[in-house]
């Protein structure tokens, strides 16, 4: 067996129903589970980006590449390892008001964490904390000692540190 | 840098017409250059049908007997003729009938177009009578799919639909649309897709790989060529023979590649893989430099991967650069059109003749010769083999037809011993190895190719599979000669029972059918032979039909094919007994 990494994948697309479907059953096909999925805007008018968290060997990341970019409508698509990347991750929190005043232990915690209260009513309040996974682990653990009514916490999201092809090649179709 | 510029939308050639989507379906066709369609109508596509009704002079229709049948007669449509098949089927039913040819079209890269109806838009998505998820479903076994439920988005839609289908690696594209979409009525104008701005069809190539392959091949002493489907869908036959020619090197085919370079010619060595030939499967793993044209190293020809060609260097043509590198890994890839490839490798390459090295081929054929061949054309048994009824067909048809062969024991008979003077003449299911793919393949491949001699050679398991197509036959007089091996057995399966699981013979013994009279049934010439003295007679009365002809074989009942490479073992572990 090959050393498997984590690897984001930043693919760029056209917008298109379908195509969730094919990239996908691209992974299902090979047994690759996805640990986080992203699509939202780029940086380039109506086309998407999506970044894609996978942990696999080089080998299997660069064929998995292959038959993504292999998709009529995405544009192109790239891998990168941790290093090469700025991510972040967001989560939500929501927690019963009364123990932000009861729980002195708690406003210790939203402060050195620099999460951010969002929203606050008699009844509960909201966290946010956007940042590394590990952090989010964190703070998630030190909440949960005093009881989290509902975690949500969304894929990762990741600019690269050099520069994309992709920036120049979209000017020649979208100048 | 990939070039990759908006789409450019070629200007209007007339204006527009006030149509609707069904006539429009009819005239984004025409527009294509399509003669002939193949389906199978239904509520959600009547009205396409409708409007069919008022072009059958410009548009042929063959109603095939199962929608199965209609993309299986579109690929043979395609695989003959290098257009673009089509089939046409209604929602639900008739749309899920499309996805073993769809499969089938994917893996062997064959263009083709799917339409299928669709319920009303309206009711997409509430369980509607005949509403099926088919793009959902056909999605994997697509190059492209899409829905469209709005008349004005058809010239658009199908104008990509037959460029993604015929461009760079061919396959199949299914576009579904909705019941109102055929009524209602739009501004038609049609302009053909040159190029979608995300879409690179054919990659660059580097020509500092050119020279990187030419000096491999220059330098090699036991270099081999393995050739696919790729020199024939690229049509660069001719560039592909002189290459050959000019280096002198053996050349050795994959099933979907056979018949780009005749069966004659002297450095043809046969076919790799599974049930291939002796010399080159052997060879492979002596060579020095192994050279793949158009071909994707399935583990039908590798064998096992880790003893496969470790010696050699790898150059790979290749169009699509997810094949490079996928299961052999290439120390020069060429990537690009192989029509363009090989013929900017050609003046580099130095004249060669490599006459010591031919002679270990002819040496290992000798063996196979030998072992195999002389007892499947020259039985000493009584019962007749598959391979010499192949080789009376060679005899009758100068090796001028195409073989559409089935799945199984009689398709490797064919591939093995059929003689090819012309391209794209082994028409069969390789990738996929659908069962049934035969007949309906051979009907859209004689409507392609009227002047052509097509024969089906077809096992009598597979010919169950589909044989509701002889129906087609019958109604449209398309003249096809239909030659079923008969052993009495799933053949091929009987087999690895044999040799892999002491012969239990689970399931595969066939009580069948007077096939004879089915074909009289349906007014097809019929005529059935089960001994030696008659089958010579037989085959030319058969090729010399006017009209379509069925030919029964009895063969021997429990015969093997080899040379076999069992599964798993090498290429160089290959089998003569
Ligand atoms: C649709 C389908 N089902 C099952 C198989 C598995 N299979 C491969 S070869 C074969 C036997 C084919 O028997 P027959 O058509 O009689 O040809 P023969 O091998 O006897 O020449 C079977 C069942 C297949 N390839 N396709």
């Amino acid at each position: 067996m090959e050393n498997k990494e984590r690897y984001t994948i930043s693919i760029y697309t056209e917008n298109n129903i379908g195509l969730l479907n094919r990239i996908s059953a691209i992974f299902q096909r090979r047994h690759v589970n996805i640990e986080s999925i992203n699509s939202s805007a780029s940086e380039i008018d109506e086309v998407s980006r999506w970044t894609i968290l996978v942990n696999v060997s080089e080998d299997q990341i660069k064929k998995i590449i292959g038959q993504i970019e292999k998709q009529v409508e995405v544009i192109k698509a790239y891998y990168h390892t941790e290093d090469e990347t700025i991510y972040q991750e967001s989560c939500l929190f929501k927690i019963k008001s009364d123990l932000l005043f009861e729980e002195r232990q708690i406003q210790n915690i939203i402060k050195d964490s620099n999460a951010r209260i969002v929203t606050v009513n008699k009844d509960f309040f909201v966290l946010e904390k956007s940042g590394r996974s590990s952090e989010v682990d964190l703070l998630y653990r030190e909440l949960s000692a005093f009881g989290i009514l509902q975690f949500n916490r969304s894929g990762r999201i990741a600019v690269t540190k050099e520069a994309m092809e992709i920036t120049k090649l979209l000017q020649t179709f979208n100048p | 840098m990939k070039e990759q510029t908006a789409l450019k939308q070629a200007p209007l050639t007339k204006d527009t017409e006030r149509l609707s989507g069904a006539e429009a379906i009819i005239k984004c066709f025409l527009a294509e250059g399509v003669d002939t369609i193949f389906g199978y109508p239904g509520g959600a596509i009547m009205p396409f049908y409708d409007k069919l009704y008022h072009y059958q002079d410009q548009l042929k229709h063959i109603l095939t007997r199962h929608e199965q049948g209609a993309t299986h007669a579109a690929q043979g449509y395609a695989r003959i003729s290098n257009k673009v098949g089509v089939a046409v089927a209604t929602s639900g039913p008739g749309a899920t009938n499309l996805i073993t040819g769809l499969a089938d079209a994917m893996i062997d890269s064959t263009p083709m177009v799917c339409i299928t109806g669709q319920v009303a838009s309206h009711l997409l998505g509430t369980d509607a009578f005949q509403e099926t998820d088919i793009v959902g479903i056909s999605t994997p076994v697509t190059k492209w799919n899409a829905q469209i439920t709005k008349a004005s988005d058809i010239p658009t839609v199908l104008a990509k639909a037959f460029y993604i289908a015929q461009s760079g690696r061919p396959g199949p594209v299914l576009i579904d649309i909705t019941k109102n979409a055929q009524f209602e009525e739009l501004d038609f104008a049609y302009a053909k897709c040159h190029s979608i701005r995300s879409y690179q069809p054919v990659p660059e190539t580097d020509s500092s790989s050119l020279q990187a392959a030419a000096e491999l091949i220059n330098a090699a002493q036991k270099p081999m060529i393995v050739w696919g489907q790729g020199v024939i869908l690229g049509e660069a036959e001719k560039e592909f023979k002189a290459v050959v020619e000019k280096t002198g090197i053996p050349a050795a085919w994959t099933i979907l590649g056979a018949s780009a370079l005749p069966t004659s010619h002297p450095l043809n060595v046969g076919m790799v893989g599974m049930h291939g030939n002796y010399a080159p499967n052997m060879l492979t793993n002596e060579c020095d430099v192994l050279i793949a044209i158009g071909m994707r190293f399935d583990d039908r020809v590798t064998g096992d991967l880790k003893r496969y060609a470790k010696q050699a260097k790898v150059i790979h043509f290749e169009i699509d650069p997810a094949e490079v590198h996928k299961n052999v890994f290439a120390d020069v890839p060429v990537l690009g059109d192989v029509k363009n490839t090989l013929a900017a490798i050609m003046p580099l390459l130095q004249e060669r003749k490599h006459d010591e090295w031919h002679q270990n081929f002819k040496k290992l054929h000798a063996i196979e010769i030998e072992k195999v061949i002389k007892e499947d054309l020259e039985p000493s048994s009584e019962g007749l083999t598959m391979a010499e009824v192949i080789a009376q067909v060679n005899k009758e048809s100068e090796g001028k037809a195409a073989i559409v062969s089935d799945v199984g024991q009689h398709q490797m008979a064919a591939c093995r011993y059929a003689q090819f003077q012309y391209t794209r003449s082994n028409i069969t299911s390789g990738g996929l190895g659908t069962m049934g793919f035969a007949l309906p393949a051979a009907i859209g491949a004689k409507l392609a190719a009227p002047d052509r001699e097509v024969v089906a050679v077809i096992g009598d398991g597979g010919y169950q599979m589909t044989i509701q197509e002889l129906g087609t036959i019958f109604q449209t007089k398309v003249p096809v000669k239909i030659l079923v091996l008969n052993n009495e057995f799933l053949g091929m399966v009987r087999q690895w029972q044999q040799l892999f699981f002491d012969k239990r013979y689970a399931s595969t013994e066939m009580t069948n059918p007077d096939f004879v009279k089915i074909a009289e049934g349906y007014q097809i010439p019929a005529k059935k032979v089960t001994r030696r003295e008659e089958l010579a007679q037989s085959i030319k009365e058969m090729m010399e039909a006017k009209t379509s002809y069925f030919l029964e074989v009895c063969v021997e009942k429990e015969a093997n094919v080899f040379p076999m490479i069992p599964t798993g073992a090498s290429v160089s572990e290959c089998r003569l007994e």
